[in-house]
């Protein structure tokens, strides 16, 4: 299947601040793809290079077979910017059935479009009235004009409550489903687990780390942590026969390598006489995360 | 392309008429319009003119002065402001071209400019004619000024984009809009009229000046309007020396400088980065 979005050894510097450095990667056809990285790290200028709105220092980009930015390439890319804004004086329904003309769409289609995320009841009213999350549903409304073959989202759940953004995670899901390509940015590991395919982590302007999530919790390697309640007096006994474990608020916490887990836990098994309970704690989805954008941006 | 500019042109035209943009414009056209054909109808008979025609050379002299204003407050928020608001990245990843974007901004500007000059000049019009119906012979002279205030609003309006782009900030942009009125239409006349004077019929006065005052848009606009109307006697000033030039080159001027301020306009958003 050819790829709806191709990047290669792509690079961007802004008076000689490197904002990208060798920067490659694919979206194919109804992927999900979750940009991660903390701010500054090159999220939002990786998706404006995308749209053409600022140009690669060098490198190559393929969006819909097109350059970025070419009419080609616009016609079938859709954007969520980061902090949707309109202007405060065109109420919701104006402002879509304005983008929707752009997009040479029947503007019949406007009101629905509302309905779908959830602003029907507020499409008569000004933009200026609405709450920032109202804003958010408008600049995603948009973003589901027409029939976009890749959707270039930069951080869209800011600003949506919990429900909201399941409702939002059950749209994108749809157009998946129906071959959308998706590239979106997030602060947050915990929040696009589930939700994509594919997870990229930008640190310094540089991928450091892409994959599924298992894939990258095999390369992160980090320590399991495992969390022992000893029965009454046994705790002696149990750091006799553990050494590397260390008290802690009444339990004893031992940490030991993926690798040694089975070994480990064959371990505290042959001694469960003497242990009320065991618990396996692996690495945290922060901890991954927070492993792979410091390992080289700081 | 011209779904994409008329759907620009009516969202701009929504947004005029929420920050009652049309109601100031129209407003400001018609107070001055009719306080101008008031005092402005007093002398008569000895200038061998119909009263419309003297109205229509004190009308000249407003609209050089205010046709500019309005459509530089219309035009200086264009870019600027949705460089500011954050809402021009994500219509520049619209198919939509740059320029299109201009034309619709232009289209919707422009309406308004007419329906404001039309509502001004009808409203003097129609005082002077009820005063003295013998009057309808200057309408020709009215159109005149109608078609010619079109333009040099337009001009005005291409300025304000180009200044728009370059300042990227909407304070920025209103004080580079202030500046070049007050310079084009106010200073630029004193300081001729300074070397004039000081040049005494000298080679300034000869060569430069009929130059000076068609460069400048707003005393072509001027200049064709008192050497077109046989008003020319009642005008002061500047417009002494509309005899000098002829009329071709004014309105040759009039003409292009829509063209010229419009392109440089498309020019200079093409340089603004999102």
């Amino acid at each position: 299947m050819t790829s709806t979005l191709t990047i290669s050894h792509l690079t961007k510097a802004f008076g000689g601040v490197k904002a990208l450095t060798d920067v490659s990667l694919r979206v194919a056809p109804g992927e999900r793809v979750a940009l991660l990285g903390h701010n500054g790290a090159g999220k939002s200028t990786l998706m404006k290079v995308i749209l053409g709105l600022i140009t690669a220092d060098s490198g190559e980009i393929s969006v819909c077979g097109a350059a970025p930015g070419n009419a080609a390439a616009r016609a079938h890319v859709a954007y969520l910017p980061e902090n949707a804004a309109f202007h405060s004086a065109l109420t919701g329904l104006e402002q879509i059935t304005y983008y929707m003309r752009l997009r040479n769409e029947p503007v019949s289609g406007a009101m629905e479009l509302l309905d779908r995320v959830g602003l029907a009841h507020a499409a008569k009213r000004r933009i200026g009235t609405y709450s920032k999350g109202m804003r958010q549903r408008v600049g995603l409304a948009q973003a589901l004009i027409g029939q976009p073959r890749l959707l270039v989202l930069d951080e869209p759940t800011s600003g949506l409550d919990p429900v909201s953004r399941r409702d939002f995670y059950e749209l994108l899901d749809g157009l998946a489903a129906d071959g959308a390509a998706i590239l979106l940015s997030s602060h947050a590991l915990t929040e696009v687990e589930a939700r994509t395919d594919q997870l990229l982590i930008l640190s310094g302007g540089k991928m450091v780390a892409e994959g599924t999530l298992p894939e990258l919790r095999r390369e992160a390697a980090l320590p399991v942590s495992m969390q022992l309640h000893a029965l009454n007096r046994y705790d002696t006994d149990i750091m006799a026969a553990l050494p590397d474990a260390i008290r802690v608020n009444g339990a004893l916490n031992l940490t030991c390598s993926q690798d040694e887990k089975l070994a480990t836990l064959a371990r505290i098994s042959s001694l469960k006489a003497k242990l009320a309970d065991v618990e396996v704690i692996p690495p945290s989805l922060e901890d991954i995360y927070s492993h792979f954008s410091r390992r080289d941006g700081q | 392309m011209i779904a994409r500019i008329l759907a620009t042109a009516s969202t701009e035209v929504h947004i005029a008429r929420r920050n009652r943009w049309v109601l100031i414009a129209v407003l400001l056209m018609v107070i001055f319009s009719l306080v101008l054909s008031a005092a402005g109808s007093a002398p008569t008979g000895a200038l061998g003119a119909d009263r419309l025609s003297v109205v229509v050379a004190s009308l000249t002299s407003l609209s050089v002065y205010l046709v500019p204003l309005v459509a530089l407050l219309m035009s200086f928020d264009a870019v600027a402001g949705e460089v500011e608001r954050g809402t021009l990245p994500l219509l520049l990843t619209y198919p939509v071209a740059r320029w299109e974007v201009l034309a619709g901004k232009l289209v919707a500007h422009t309406a308004i400019l007419i329906v404001a000059i039309a509502a001004g000049y009808g409203a003097a019009a129609l005082v002077t004619i009820i005063a003295d119906p013998a009057a309808v012979s200057g309408l020709a002279a009215l159109w005149r000024l109608t078609w010619t205030s079109v333009l040099l609003g337009a001009t005005f309006l291409g300025i304000g984009y180009a200044l728009s782009s370059m300042a990227r900030r909407v304070s920025g942009a209103a004080g580079l809009a202030i500046g070049l009125w007050l310079g084009l239409v106010v200073l630029y006349d004193l300081g001729l009229l300074a070397a004039v004077v000081a040049d005494d019929g000298g080679a300034f006065t000869t060569k430069v000046f009929p130059l000076a005052l068609l460069a400048n848009p707003a005393d072509a606009f001027r200049l064709f309007n008192l050497t077109a109307s046989q008003a020319t006697q009642v005008a002061a000033g500047v417009g002494g020396a509309a005899n000098a030039i002829p009329q071709w080159q004014s309105l040759l001027s009039i003409a292009a400088w829509p063209l010229v301020s419009l392109a440089l306009a498309a020019l200079v958003f093409r340089k603004v980065e999102p």
